[in-house]
């Protein structure tokens, strides 16, 4: 039997993002919202263990009010509870405060066997806040997870490097940051779908009244890093053609890619 | 909380149609924000040109005492006691800083028999560089990594810490963060020091690279980033800069360390006293795999042959270039049909649909069933003996020319850049 | 009127979407070649519950409403219209009949293993000489004992070599006209059935289509659905809902040739500018987007109203009527649009226009709707 919390994220899918080469602004019209995929991988995994050793899998998540349906679609991929954090404190956070938040939220949802995180989401794209969970949890985490074997109170995790991998063992509690390559994540049941929208309670929807928070910790205020400057890159085309002859051509094209920076 | 001022609105809904998280609307021609959408990433307050807009941060708990903080700190990480390149580029990047701030520049090397390694550091003209030697740091390991590291920074106290964005330094740098209580930075493309307030400026990209942010960490310290390797330059090594060794206990005496930068820098050894953190973890094995054949919709560059190229001999030139730069070979279908490589490598409607950083397209005329399968590309390199080739339209750097004579010279130039 | 879709219906859009355009859209031309069945994705999709989204969970289905289920046609055919005419077939044709008619203990044996996609069904009325004139039913049946005895043939019967599950219509008494047509559940297995060899279609290649043959096939007496005599009562309830099916079908069809056109047509340049700028396309682009909404409306309207419980059957048949012909046009403009590369099967449109033709022709003609239409009408 095993008690599984994942932290789940409800993102915009950046894929879809499109740029207003003009203004210099994202165009968001008709950008969906979609599960961070990382974080699907690491609920399919979660779902798998409930499946093998029996269990519980809850999955808990920080955001506005319409990252419920993330939370549905959790459910319908097989979570037995949903949990979100909700709350106007919680706007501007950056990744220390969404962490305590998180952190707190899941000490006040039960004691963990595992805690399962995406490794990183698509539109933060930091991977820090799995890490300064567990750091504020007290327990060990093993991130880049891409292969993983629980066997009572220990976890033998297969942690991608750059040129391979390496196998670390460690015991439970354990924070796990997983990536692509781990599992293929089902498809939500619809069965589960429809009853998920007639059981109103699969989803609680937790503010900063339900659960132990230290107001002083929370959203913009209390961030470490703040945005000083955004842009928007555009990426119009120079259509700039190098004169010369061809030794000329390949220097000037050397010299502009070393300016950009790409090489 | 973003404040709208509504005596300088003038409802020209700049704000609505920039916000990437469709939290304003317009209501009786006033800016309204909904709360629960807003991220305060800013974009509306730069978008508005009356002003409008703001955002403010109130002050909220005990503010650090960050008086105190001095010196840039490089963590280098090494594998197999062999330092890696990015610890290199972040010295070199770390010198800027410092030079900036007129400040130290101080490396600091984990592991368990460093100590030759760590003298090339001083090549790249780090002031001190401190190593820690013991059998279980001979791997990394978040406990006694985290551990070793929290404790140098709260005895030292440098202002900017910085860390390669590998697979350990994201695993190490939020660990250590979140336990000092201070602001990380991710895969920062650019570190400036912004001279008023003698501050990190750090932007990264987010939204997938869609959006390109400036973060600081005014009022907690150590400021910390992490950087992707390759992303900073690494600066040309001076032997003549070299460093002396001295042994020193655990307790140390700040005024030892932050004495006057000499030309030739200290390596200060630390005994580390790992015997009272928990370690939980061991390293079972540490496997090297060969790099599973990567999906041209994740290459970062693709070299890309087309009819142009002429015969499949040619084709090899296209794939030393891909060889040489590290990237992947596409093809146009005209080239998949003649056989001189596999459809996996197709691009274009019936091929694959790409978005890599760089995309050098050799030899293609850019027909629009090519075009479809890479426009998105962020810097498209187009060679061609055609001037009118459809390709030079959606290009940002055009070439015409032979490939056969520009791709080996482009093969040459970049391998001797490496 | 509440023309927006509810949370559920959303997300079983987004799922099935999400499934299509992973799982469907991409093998969609191979299997247009291959003739190959999907059996693959109709696997996976039964793990998604997608095989018994309308009927209720008592019976393993996933309890969704009939706006839910049209949406997963139409979001499936966007991406491949074989897959959709599997799905509907399968559960409007081969599924629902046991649902609205069964027993109990057929319900139990037939139409749980349906409902989880465990089993495939499938629907036999047309023959060979009885398609529009449905009522002209040559294969007969006979009481032996404690059996059923078929004989006859029944031809263009979708998954007809992958179900495991048939609803066949005979003929029990030749002199009651439509009132001596009976229908029963027969299984593969049972002796005298046997398939024919797969169709060579113009289009949803990978439908497999055949002929079913009953020489002295034995079905056992409980396996007749409903009661002797209520067979054509049966098939033409059935087919009622079948048709919501199909007009969801070309409305899928429809909108996909609508979103390629709309991207080529931002792609392609001649004269100096991309031909999106051409008012003469405009104006085309503009009445093939409201062709395709219009169908859009009638199909979920008569999804709506099969829910609310009332009669469907005018509904019905104007949405499968409209929609089809709006996709077999929206198609046909889009390989216009496309020019000579939307004659090449390097682009879709033109498999497109092979798809949308059925759409016009199976579970009733055109002229079956405007039959059915008018007799709503006129009586």
């Amino acid at each position: 039997m095993m008690n599984i919390l994942v932290c789940v994220k409800q993102v915009p899918d950046t894929d879809e993002v499109r740029i207003d080469e003009k203004k210099g602004t994202l165009i968001r019209d008709g950008v969906p919202s979609i599960i961070n995929p990382e974080d699907k991988i690491a609920l399919e995994e979660a779902v798998r263990l409930k499946e093998e050793h029996g269990g519980k899998v809850t999955v808990i998540s920080m955001g506005p009010p319409q990252a419920k349906t993330a939370l549905l679609e959790a459910y319908a991929m097989g979570a037995d509870e949903c949990i979100l954090l909700s709350d106007r404190a919680f706007a501007g956070s950056d990744t220390w405060a969404t962490s305590y938040t998180l952190a707190q939220g899941i000490k006040n949802a039960g004691e963990f066997d595992i805690i399962f995180c995406g490794r990183q989401a698509i539109d933060g794209d930091t991977a820090q806040v799995g890490p300064q969970i567990a750091e504020n949890l007290e327990i060990p985490q093993i991130t880049y997870v891409k292969g993983l074997e629980v066997d009572g109170k220990k976890v033998k995790a297969k942690r991608a490097l750059e040129d391979g991998y390496s196998v670390i063992e460690t015991k439970l509690p354990v924070l796990l940051t997983v990536i692509d390559g781990l599992n293929k994540p089902r498809y939500p049941s619809i069965k589960r779908v429809v009853a998920a929208f007639k059981k109103e309670d699969c989803i609680k929807v937790w503010s900063t009244d339900d659960f132990e928070v230290d107001m002083a910790k929370l959203g913009l205020d209390a961030s470490p890093t703040q945005v000083y400057d955004t842009f928007v890159p555009t990426n119009e085309k120079k259509g700039e053609i190098l004169e010369g002859n061809e030794k000329e051509k390949v220097e000037q094209l050397l010299e502009k890619l070393k300016l950009e920076q790409v090489l | 909380m973003l404040k709208i001022f509504e005596d300088k609105c003038v409802g020209c809904g700049v704000c609505v149609t920039s916000c990437p998280f469709d939290a304003l609307k317009m209501e009786n021609d006033i800016a309204v924000v909904d709360t629960e959408k807003c991220t305060m990433c800013g974009i509306c307050v730069k978008e508005c040109k009356f002003d409008a807009m703001a955002i403010n941060k109130e002050e909220k708990g005990e503010k650090q005492d960050i008086s105190g903080y001095k010196g840039v700190w490089v963590l280098a990480e090494q594998r197999g006691n062999k330092l890696l390149d990015v610890s290199f580029e972040l010295c070199s990047e770390g010198r800027k800083l410092a030079d900036e701030l007129e400040t130290n520049l101080s490396i600091i090397v984990l592991g368990s028999d460093v100590k030759e390694e760590a003298k090339e550091l001083f090549a790249y003209r780090a002031d001190n560089v401190y190593i820690v030697e013991d059998e279980e740091l001979k791997d990394y390991r978040t406990e006694t990594y985290a551990s070793v590291i929290c404790d140098l920074i709260n005895e030292f106290k440098p202002e900017i810490v910085l860390l390669g964005a590998t697979h350990n330094g994201r695993d190490l740098g939020p660990r250590i963060s979140a336990r000092l209580n201070t602001g990380l930075t991710a895969d920062c493309t650019k570190l400036e020091i912004d001279k008023e307030r003698n501050i990190l400026l750090q932007t990264r990209p987010a939204f997938g690279g869609n959006l390109m942010a400036t973060i600081i960490c005014p009022d907690h310290r150590p400021q910390m980033s992490t950087v992707r390797p390759g992303v900073m330059e690494k600066a040309e090594p001076d032997h003549s800069k070299t460093g002396e060794i001295e042994e020193i206990g655990v307790k140390i005496d700040s005024e030892d360390v932050n004495s006057q930068i000499t030309d030739s820098g200290k390596i200060i050894n630390l005994k580390s006293d790992l015997s009272d953190i928990d370690i939980f973890t061991t390293i079972k094995e540490i496997v090297k795999e060969a790099k599973a054949s990567v999906n041209l919709e994740d290459a970062d560059i693709i070299v890309s042959g087309g009819r142009g190229v002429g015969d499949p001999e040619n084709f090899e030139l296209i794939e030393d270039l891909a060889s040489v730069l590290g990237g992947e070979v596409g093809a146009s279908r005209a080239v998949v049909d003649e056989g001189w490589i596999e459809k996996p490598h197709q691009v274009g409607q019936t091929g694959k649909t790409v978005k890599p950083k760089v995309y050098f397209a050799c030899g293609i005329s850019g027909a629009i069933q090519h075009k479809a399968g890479m426009e998105n590309s962020n810097l498209i390199i187009a060679i061609n003996t055609d001037a009118d080739a459809p390709i030079f339209e959606i290009c940002d750097y055009g070439l015409v020319g032979d490939l056969k004579k520009i791709v080996p010279m482009l093969s040459k130039a970049f391998e001797e850049l490496k | 009127m509440d023309f927006n879709l509810n949370s559920t219906q959303e997300m079983i859009q987004k799922i099935v979407r999400d499934f299509a355009e992973n799982e469907v859209k991409d093998i969609a031309a191979e299997i247009d070649e291959t003739c190959e069945f999907p059996r693959e994705n109709v696997e996976k999709m039964a793990a998604a519950d997608m095989l018994g989204i309308p009927f209720p969970e008592k019976y393993d289905g996933a309890g969704g409403d009939t706006l839910s289920y049209v949406l997963a046609i139409e979001e499936l055919s966007k991406a491949c219209a074989t897959h959709g005419i599997i799905l509907s077939a399968h559960t409007s044709l081969g599924a629902h009949p046991i649902y609205q008619f069964g027993t109990e203990e057929q319900k139990e044996k037939y139409l749980k293993p349906l409902a989880r996609g465990e089993k495939l069904g499938a629907f036999g009325l047309t023959e060979p000489d009885a398609g529009t004139d449905a009522s002209a039913q040559k294969t007969t049946v006979e009481l032996d004992g404690d059996e059923y005895i078929l004989n006859g043939s029944k031809i263009f019967i979708t998954n007809a070599g992958e179900a495991d599950t048939f609803i066949i219509f005979a003929m029990t008494d030749k002199s009651k006209g439509t009132r001596g047509i009976s229908a029963f559940i027969v299984e593969r297995e049972y002796p005298g059935f046997s398939v024919g060899k797969k169709e060579n279609k113009l289009g949803i290649n990978a439908s497999d289509t055949r002929e079913l043959i009953f020489q002295d096939c034995r079905v056992p007496k409980e396996n007749l659905l409903g009661k002797e005599g209520m067979g054509f009562k049966i098939a033409m309830t059935t087919l009622d809902g079948g048709r919501i099916g199909v007009a969801a079908q070309a409305l899928g069809i429809a909108q996909r040739a609508l979103d390629e056109t709309v991207q080529y047509v931002k792609e392609r340049k001649q004269f100096g500018r991309t031909i999106s700028k051409f008012q003469g396309l405009q104006w085309e682009m503009a009445e093939m987007a409201t062709k395709v909404e219009a169908a859009r409306l009638l199909v979920y309207k008569a999804a709506k109203t099969k829910d609310s419980g009332q009669r469907f059957s005018k509904e019905a048949a104007m949405a499968k009527y409209y929609a089809s012909e709006a996709a077999f046009a929206v198609a046909n403009k889009a390989i216009q649009l496309h020019g000579g590369y939307g004659y090449m099967k390097e682009y879709p449109v033109e498999r497109l226009l092979r798809d949308a033709k059925i759409t016009e022709i199976y579970e009733g003609t055109t002229e079956v709707q405007k039959m059915v239409i008018a007799g709503s009408l006129l009586n």
